[in-house]
């Protein structure tokens, strides 16, 4: 498989806070890479780095083979990146529709989606009049991910789906994730390792802002001693 | 929820108190309406002011201390295109003074919205991480503007002469009359609200704005160049108190403290309405618009002179004592 993404050595600070000190990773095209790692680990630095919102100051990030480290983040947008970030950042005073009908790149782009997006979340059809602040939890990481599916995107960012969701809920954005691979490429972070055993083919873990290991997910799952060591859970 | 119903309950709460003053002040109904009016023109006139500043402060977090010179300098522009013997005299090219007023009124926006435009694209991008210098050098624009209208039209106040049909019409209400002019001025006022309401419910660019003055970063990582929106806006804002300025002027004049007044006024008004909100702009408008002509009437023959000058900031305060975040803006 030919990677979309490749991440190379990537160095970012935060302030004065030198928060990535050489990440790499890579995601294969069609395929989930789950980033793992503990909590302040540079899980979600290195997926705002990816998407701009933080950039590197060293190293290198290709998307397709292009260069779009140093590049703004509307930019990396509109080369087919998708991001759904931590605690989702739904806009609470625009309805379901009109968080959907911003992230069109053009016209049209959400009714060529509507049917497969209401396909995998069906509860959004229903709800679709009502403003984002008025859903649940659940509802708005559902909305999070159709948001990021309007366009056509070639690459996922998805920061901690789970975060904070009832078990129910878990599985069927697990579904709805699952159903996406293959169409898309996904780079997710994901702190519960059961989601992420579930989802990943790939994974990457990041320890205190370095890459420590990569691999294929099923080989990670038979070593229950380091997924102890590096993710403190068995 | 509960928050809303407060702030309803705050604005019914001073609308009836406002109300019964101007009632127990008025010896007729006639006098009554004359205060109303009064009101929402003077309401109109700062919603004009404030509302640029608003949608441009909830968007990009910058309050822009120059918001009052645009409305001056719009009021300086519009007088100078309608008369006879200005810097831009076209009394030869166009004698109809109906049709030159429309002229002045686009040539006062064209330059609001250049000079927003100006200041918004090369002045301010560098500082949008250090809010203290904003505010210093949106105040210092509003000083060099000042100068600068001082150096082109002189520190004399100049009144409208020039005559035109709205200008000039009166209109009989419960035996009083009324100045056409100042239910043309709401009127306008009126338009722009819903103008600019519909423009942000209904429109792309409106869905932009409100989603940007949530939260900016997202917008941008949807693909959209918040950088070009925060020029827009700007613009725009800019463009609408020249626009305040130009329609103000055959009423209150062109003259140099018109900026500096109807500033302080203005940021009154978007504090109480909740910063960044539109709507609270709008309601906070039309209630210091209000307060302000019941104090001019409560003030007459009285040595409360000053009294319509500190009302914007009394209703402010008794607002933030109930709603510290104002009446519908968020606590953020």
């Amino acid at each position: 498989m030919t990677p979309i993404l490749e991440v190379r050595d990537i160095h970012t600070f935060i302030g004065q806070f030198h928060i990535l000190e050489g990440v790499s990773a890579t995601v294969h095209t069609g395929g989930i890479t789950v980033l793992l790692g503990r909590n302040g680990a540079g899980k979600t630095t290195t997926l705002r780095s990816i998407m701009g919102l933080t950039p590197p100051t060293r190293g290198s990030i290709l998307l397709d083979g292009t260069p779009i480290h140093g590049k703004q983040a509307h930019t990396i947008a509109q080369m087919g990146v998708g991001y759904v970030p931590e605690h989702r950042a739904i806009f609470r005073s625009l309805t379901v529709l009109e968080n959907l009908r911003l992230a069109e790149r053009k016209k049209g782009d959400f009714a060529h989606q509507a049917d497969f997006i209401f396909e995998l979340f069906p509860d959004l059809k229903r709800l679709i009049e009502l403003p984002g602040g008025n859903l649940s939890g659940g509802q708005q990481q559902m909305l999070a991910v159709a948001r990021a599916l309007v366009p056509e995107n070639r690459l996922l960012l998805i920061d901690e789906p789970s975060e904070g969701l009832a078990p129910v809920i878990i599985e069927q954005l697990i579904a709805a994730i699952q159903r996406l691979s293959g169409q898309v490429s996904v780079l997710l972070v994901e702190q519960n390792f059961r989601v992420a055993s579930k989802l990943g083919q790939n994974y990457v873990i990041i320890d205190s802002g370095h890459s420590a290991l990569d691999g294929r997910m099923a080989d990670l799952v038979k070593d229950q001693a380091l997924i102890q060591r590096y993710l403190g859970v068995a | 929820m509960r928050s809303q119903r407060t702030s309803l309950i705050a604005i019914f709460v001073i609308l009836i108190f406002l109300l019964g003053v101007a009632l127990i002040n008025s010896n007729s109904l006639g006098d009554f309406g004359i205060t109303l009016l009064s009101g929402l023109f003077q309401g109109m006139l700062l919603f004009l002011v404030a509302a640029g500043m608003s949608i441009v402060f909830g968007l990009m977090d910058v309050l822009n201390m120059a918001q009052g010179s645009y409305f001056m300098v719009g009021a300086y522009v519009a007088f100078d295109v309608q008369h006879t013997g200005g810097l831009i005299d076209l009394t030869n090219i166009i004698p109809d003074p109906n049709f030159r007023f429309v002229v002045a009124v686009l040539a006062a926006v064209l330059v609001g919205a250049a000079f927003g435009y100006v200041l918004e694209r090369f002045l301010l991008p560098s500082l949008y991480s250090r809010p203290i210098f904003q505010l210093v050098l949106t105040f210092g624009v509003s000083l060099v503007a000042l100068e600068l209208v001082k150096f082109i039209w002189t520190t004399t106040p100049y009144s409208w002469t020039e005559l035109f049909g709205v200008r000039e019409s009166f209109f009989e209400l419960f035996g009083q009359r009324f100045s056409t002019y100042r239910l043309f001025v709401v009127g306008m006022g009126i338009a722009l609200i819903v103008a600019i309401g519909l423009l942000l419910q209904r429109s792309r660019i409106g869905i932009i704005i409100r989603a940007g003055v949530e939260d900016r970063e997202m917008v941008q990582a949807l693909g959209i160049h918040v950088r070009s929106v925060f020029t827009l806006v700007f613009t725009l804002g800019c463009a609408i108190a020249a626009f305040g300025g130009a329609v103000a002027a055959p009423f209150l004049g062109a003259s140099t403290t018109l900026g500096s007044g109807f500033l302080l006024q203005a940021i009154a008004v978007v504090v109480l309405g909740g910063m960044g909100s539109y709507a609270g702009t709008a309601v906070g408008s039309v209630l210091v618009g209000l307060a302000i002509a019941v104090a001019q009437d409560t003030a007459i023959g009285t040595s409360f002179a000053a009294l319509p000058s500190i009302t914007p900031m009394l209703l402010l305060v008794l607002v933030l004592l109930v709603r510290p975040s104002g009446l519908f803006g968020n606590s953020r």
